[in-house]
């Protein structure tokens, strides 16, 4: 999977914020949108997508989608 | 992975009892109406049996009532019992342990061999598989395993995360030697304590005394304020674990035991929080009619939830015809188990009791 259809999956997560509002150096917890069950919908869709397991403190600690991408390439 | 097979024992009877006084979570003013109903979407409950927290009910109370309930219902003497296991996080006292002092309290016989466990929410599948492998052998003819917890007894007032979420109750499970015609119980255990830091209550054991600063309010951010003598939970931390591991376990577990989905009547979750029930629902594949719920009403009430399950929602079906259940919990630990159940019908379940 590449960056672009990360940001696509990851927009998926949201149901009010428009999808073009989405871009690789978004920082994701300034949205309006953003909350803790959208954080735990993100954990999912990276294990269904990935099978891969990442942590609260995971997207904690990224800042913009490209950030999370790349943690997520590297587990 | 640990793998335990249990035979030659029959679960004969289950009972319940929570608090009868109730706390509405529509009644919380620290959050807007709007804030409410966006929590109990996401979480499920809407109301937890809580207990005042002042002595006059405590865990094993509520244990004692279902239990003597249970015997009458069963019509067990109580001479016969031989093990009683009480399994807890919030145990009378420090030492002794809980069972032993419902051993006397209940009048149950000196003979017994009673001992308490320490878990929280997996406390119902560990509780099983220690009576279990303990009964098998025939050295134990019946058993009383009490799965409890009055933890909304740690929720800061002010940790919507705990307070809205955790409700009390005690269940009690009649477990007899059977070498013919048993349940077929078959459980898988994770324990992982990497995960102890996101649900603790930091102070007041031996390794953190309780001193002055357990009693300060912390604001620890999103409007969320406790001390470290109440429960913190980071539940994005649990969310990930469990739904990462339980479908993993459940696969390796299918394979071992043969298990088939089809011939499952029921999925029991461990009642966390609805938001992850459902998340696991839909990665186990069940189907909505064989998972059922009961959180509305009860909240998260840690190692109880799957007996109350149980007991409130499969009370006729258990009597009536074998089941074949699948149960499922992680929490506080972190520890995890998966289980099946194949129970042989003819359970005894008592009418949920209140104090």
């Amino acid at each position: 999977m590449d960056l672009n259809e990360f940001v696509k999956l990851f927009a998926e997560q949201f149901d009010d914020t428009p999808a073009e509002s989405f871009k690789a150096d978004t920082n994701y917890k300034s949205l309006d949108e953003w909350s803790s069950l959208v954080a735990l919908s993100v954990i999912s869709m990276v294990d269904e997508e990935f099978e891969k397991r990442i942590t609260g403190a995971d997207i904690r600690n990224c800042t913009t989608i490209e950030e999370l991408y790349n943690l997520v390439q590297s587990k | 992975m640990s793998y335990i097979s249990v035979k030659n024992i029959k679960i004969r009877g289950m009972a319940g009892c929570v608090p009868s006084r109730v706390e509405e979570n529509r009644d919380y003013t620290m959050l807007s109406p709007e804030e409410i109903e966006k929590y109990i979407a996401a979480t499920g409950v809407e109301r937890r049996h809580c207990a005042i927290h002042d002595g006059s009910i405590c865990t094993s109370d509520l244990c004692q009532k279902a239990a003597e309930k249970l015997l009458a219902d069963l019509n067990w003497q109580k001479d016969e019992i031989d093990l009683l296991v009480f399994v807890s996080h919030t145990t009378d006292y420090k030492l002794p342990a809980t069972a032993i002092v419902l051993q006397d309290k209940m009048g149950l016989p000196t003979s017994c061999l009673a001992f308490d466990i320490t878990l929280g929410c997996s406390g119902y599948l560990v509780g099983l598989g220690v009576v279990g492998n303990l009964m098998a052998s025939g050295c134990f003819r019946k058993g009383l395993l009490m799965v409890g917890n009055t933890q909304s007894e740690y929720a800061s007032p002010e940790d919507r995360s705990m307070k809205l979420l955790l409700g009390d109750a005690g269940t009690v499970s009649a477990i007899e030697y059977a070498p013919e015609g048993g349940d077929e119980i078959n459980i898988t255990y994770m324990s992982d304590g990497s995960g102890r830091e996101f649900v603790i209550l930091p102070d007041g054991g031996s390794r953190n005394p309780v001193n002055e600063k357990s009693f300060v309010m912390e604001d620890c951010g999103n409007g969320i304020r406790r001390s470290r003598l109440h429960e913190k939970m980071i539940g994005d931390e649990v969310f990930s674990y469990g739904t990462y591991y339980i479908p993993r376990v459940y696969k390796e577990m299918s394979e071992q035991f043969d298990i088939n989905p089809d011939e499952v009547d029921y999925l029991l979750l461990h009642q966390a929080n609805k938001f992850l029930c459902e998340k696991l629902r839909k990665k186990l594949k069940f189907p909505p009619e064989k998972v059922p719920y009961n959180i509305q009403e009860f909240g998260n009430t840690s190692g109880a939830t799957i007996p109350l399950l149980m007991i409130t929602n499969l009370k006729e079906e258990l009597n009536a015809r074998p089941l074949n259940l699948l149960a499922a919990t992680i929490g506080v630990g972190f520890s995890l188990g998966v289980a099946q159940i194949k129970t042989t019908g003819n359970i005894i379940v008592s009418e949920l009791q209140m104090i």
